[in-house]
C-alpha cells in the first residue's frame, strides 16, 4: 500500500490562534479513515487544510506519489442554497468534471461518459433528468457523491455525509461508501457516529479539543482506553 | 384596436423608438441571464446597491462637468475637453469604473470582513444615493433638479433619448456579456451551486466570482437608461424567480428567464408608447404580472 497523504506535526487555526496542534497521521491507498471529534475540535479546519483551501500554521500536509489535493473528490455538507436549487441531477454530477475542462467551455464526450458511469455506479441513472431539490435526502447525497466520483478516481473526502438522513438511508449510504472503498478508492470521512465509524473504517483519527488524541487502525482504537471510553459515553447517549 | 395598431406603426417609424426597442431588449436579456445566478447566490440586493452607486457616480460626474465648464477659460482648455468627454460619453467614463469597483468590493465582503454582506450593501447603496442627491442639489446647473433626479431614479423617458453611439455601445456590451456567459456557463453553474466544491477541485472560484461581479456592474450601468436606478433589481430578480417557480433544470431556468424578460421588456415598451406610461415601471409591472402567473402555475402543478 503506497502512501497518498502525510500530515506531519500540523498546527491548524484561525488568525494566528491555534485550534488543533500536533496532528500526525498518514493515509495510504485504499484506506478508510474516519475522523472523530467533538464540535469545535477543528475538523472542518482540517478538511479545508487537506483540500488545500487553507494553509497550516506550521508543520505540513503533504501529498505523495504524484497525487495532489485537486484530485480529491469532496462531498461537502449541504448548504441551504443547495436544498432549493433548480438544477437537474445530470447538471450537478457533470459539474464534478469541471476541473478537467480547464478553460475549455463545454464538457467533452469523455467527461459526459465519466458522469454517466459515476451515476451508474451509484444507481441514480434513472434520476438524471430529475430536479435536485425534489429528491430525498439520501438521493441528494448520492448525487453529490457521484459528482465527487467525477472529480476523483482515487480519494474521497466526506464531511459528515449522513447528517439529516433517516436511519435506513444512512445505512444505504454507508454501504455504498464501503463498496466504493472495496473498489480501491481511499475514503476519508468526518463523522459523529462512532459506532458506524468503528464498523466500517480501517483507521481512526480522534481529535480532542486542541490536540490529536488517537491515530491508528480501527482494532487498536477499539482496544484503546480513549476508544472504549468514547464508545461508552456515546453508547450511553443513545440509550437515554 | 386598429387605431392602436396604427399608432404603434406610426411610432415605430421613428428611429428613436427603434433604438429604444433594441436597447431595451438587449438589456432585459443580459440582466435576466445573470439574474438567475445572483438570486441563487443570495445576491439579489447587490443589483439594487450597485444601481444606487451608479446614481451617485452619475451625480458626481454631472457636477464635475458643470464645475469644469465653469473653471474652463477657453474652448480649447483641458477642463473644457474633460467636460466635453464626460458629456459625450453620457458620463459612462465615470459611472462604469466606479460601479465596477463597488461591485468587486461588495462581492468580496460576502466572505470575510467585519461588516457583513447585507449591511455592506445597505451602507454603500444608501450612502451613494444620499451623497449623489446632495451633490446634484448643490451644484446642478439645471433648473429642474427634482425632474432630473426623478428621471435618473425611475428612468422615466430616458430610454427614448438613446443616441446612435449609445446604442452601439449597448450592443457591444450586450454581445460581450452574452458571449462570456455562454463560454463560462458551466463554470458559473459550478460556482453558483457549490463554491467550496469548485474550489476544492481546483476551479478558480474567486476569479469567476469576480467575473460575475464585473458583468453585473456592466449590466447595471447599461440598465440605468432603461428602467432607472431604483428599478434595476426588478429586471434582475423577477424573470429569474418566475422561471424558478416552474422549471427544474438550471439551463431551462436560464432560458425561460431570458424569454420572460425579453417579452416583458417588449410588452412594457409598446404599452408605454401606446398609453404614455413611464417605460421602466411599465416593464417592471409586466414582470410582476408574469411572476404572479408562474406562481399560480406552480401552485396548480404542485397539487397534481
Amino acid at each position: 500500500m503506497s502512501e497518498q497523504m502525510i500530515c506531519a506535526d500540523a498546527v491548524l487555526g484561525y488568525e494566528g490562534n491555534a485550534v488543533t496542534e500536533g496532528l500526525n497521521f498518514t493515509v495510504s491507498e485504499g484506506d478508510y479513515l474516519c475522523i472523530l471529534g467533538e464540535n469545535g475540535s477543528g475538523k472542518s479546519t482540517l478538511i479545508k487544510a487537506m483540500l488545500g483551501l487553507k494553509s497550516v500554521m506550521s508543520g505540513e500536509i503533504r501529498y505523495v506519489g504524484g497525487f495532489s489535493s485537486k484530485e480529491i473528490g469532496y462531498l461537502p455538507q449541504q448548504t441551504p442554497v443547495q436544498r432549493d436549487f433548480p438544477a437537474s441531477v445530470r447538471e450537478i454530477v457533470q459539474s464534478g468534471c469541471l476541473a478537467r475542462c480547464g478553460l475549455r467551455p463545454f464538457y467533452s464526450k469523455q467527461e459526459k461518459e465519466r458522469c454517466a458511469s459515476a451515476m451508474r455506479q451509484l444507481g441514480i441513472e434513472e434520476l438524471a433528468g430529475r430536479c435536485y431539490r425534489e429528491l430525498s435526502g439520501g438521493q441528494q447525497q448520492r448525487v453529490l457523491l457521484a459528482r465527487a466520483l467525477c472529480a476523483t478516481s482515487s480519494m474521497l473526502l466526506l464531511d459528515e455525509p449522513v447528517t439529516g438522513l433517516d436511519p435506513k438511508a444512512q445505512l444505504e449510504l454507508y454501504e455504498m461508501i464501503a463498496e466504493l472503498n472495496k473498489k480501491g478508492i481511499t475514503v476519508i470521512m468526518v463523522s459523529h457516529d462512532i459506532h458506524m465509524s468503528v464498523r466500517y473504517a480501517s483507521h481512526i483519527l480522534h481529535i480532542g479539543s486542541n490536540k490529536q488524541l488517537f491515530f491508528g487502525t480501527c482494532e487498536e482504537y477499539v482496544s484503546s482506553r480513549i476508544g472504549q471510553s468514547f464508545m461508552l459515553s456515546e453508547g450511553g447517549d443513545e440509550n437515554e | 384596436m386598429s387605431e392602436l395598431w396604427d399608432k404603434l406603426v406610426f411610432y415605430f417609424e421613428f428611429p428613436m423608438v427603434q433604438r429604444a426597442m433594441v436597447v431595451g431588449l438587449l438589456i432585459a436579456l443580459c440582466s435576466s441571464l445573470l439574474g438567475v445566478t445572483l438570486v441563487l447566490k443570495r445576491f439579489s440586493f447587490i443589483g439594487d446597491g450597485l444601481s444606487h452607486v451608479a446614481f451617485g457616480a452619475m451625480s458626481a460626474a454631472i457636477v464635475a462637468s458643470v464645475l469644469l465648464k465653469g473653471a474652463a477659460s477657453g474652448d480649447n482648455s483641458f477642463p473644457m475637453w474633460l467636460a466635453k468627454l464626460l458629456d459625450e460619453t453620457n458620463n459612462m467614463i465615470v459611472i462604469l469604473p466606479v460601479t465596477l469597483i463597488a461591485a468587486i468590493l461588495l462581492l468580496k465582503t460576502g466572505q470575510n470582513t467585519k461588516i457583513k454582506g447585507d449591511a455592506a450593501v445597505a451602507m454603500i447603496s444608501v450612502g451613494a444615493l444620499a451623497v449623489g442627491y446632495m451633490l446634484i442639489n448643490l451644484f446642478s446647473a439645471s433648473a429642474n433638479v427634482a425632474g432630473d433626479v426623478c428621471g435618473t431614479l425611475f428612468g422615466s423617458q430616458s430610454i427614448l433619448t438613446v443616441t446612435d453611439a449609445e446604442m452601439v455601445l449597448c450592443i457591444i456590451m450586450a454581445v460581450l456579456v452574452i458571449g462570456i456567459f455562454v463560454l463560462f456557463y458551466n463554470k458559473i453553474f459550478a460556482v453558483t451551486f457549490d463554491e467550496n466544491f469548485a474550489k476544492a477541485t481546483g476551479v478558480k472560484a474567486d476569479a469567476y466570482n469576480l467575473l460575475i461581479a464585473v458583468i453585473t456592474a456592466v449590466i447595471i450601468v447599461l440598465a440605468m437608461n432603461l428602467v432607472g436606478s431604483l428599478l434595476i433589481s426588478a429586471l434582475i430578480v423577477f424573470p429569474a424567480l418566475s422561471a424558478m417557480r416552474v422549471f427544474k433544470s438550471f439551463l431551462k431556468v436560464i432560458i425561460c428567464s431570458a424569454v420572460i424578460s425579453v417579452i416583458c421588456a417588449a410588452a412594457g415598451i409598446v404599452i408605454s408608447i401606446l398609453f404614455s406610461t413611464p417605460t421602466g415601471s411599465t416593464i417592471v409591472t409586466a414582470d410582476i404580472v408574469v411572476f404572479a402567473v408562474f406562481w399560480l402555475v406552480s401552485l396548480v402543478k404542485g397539487k397534481e
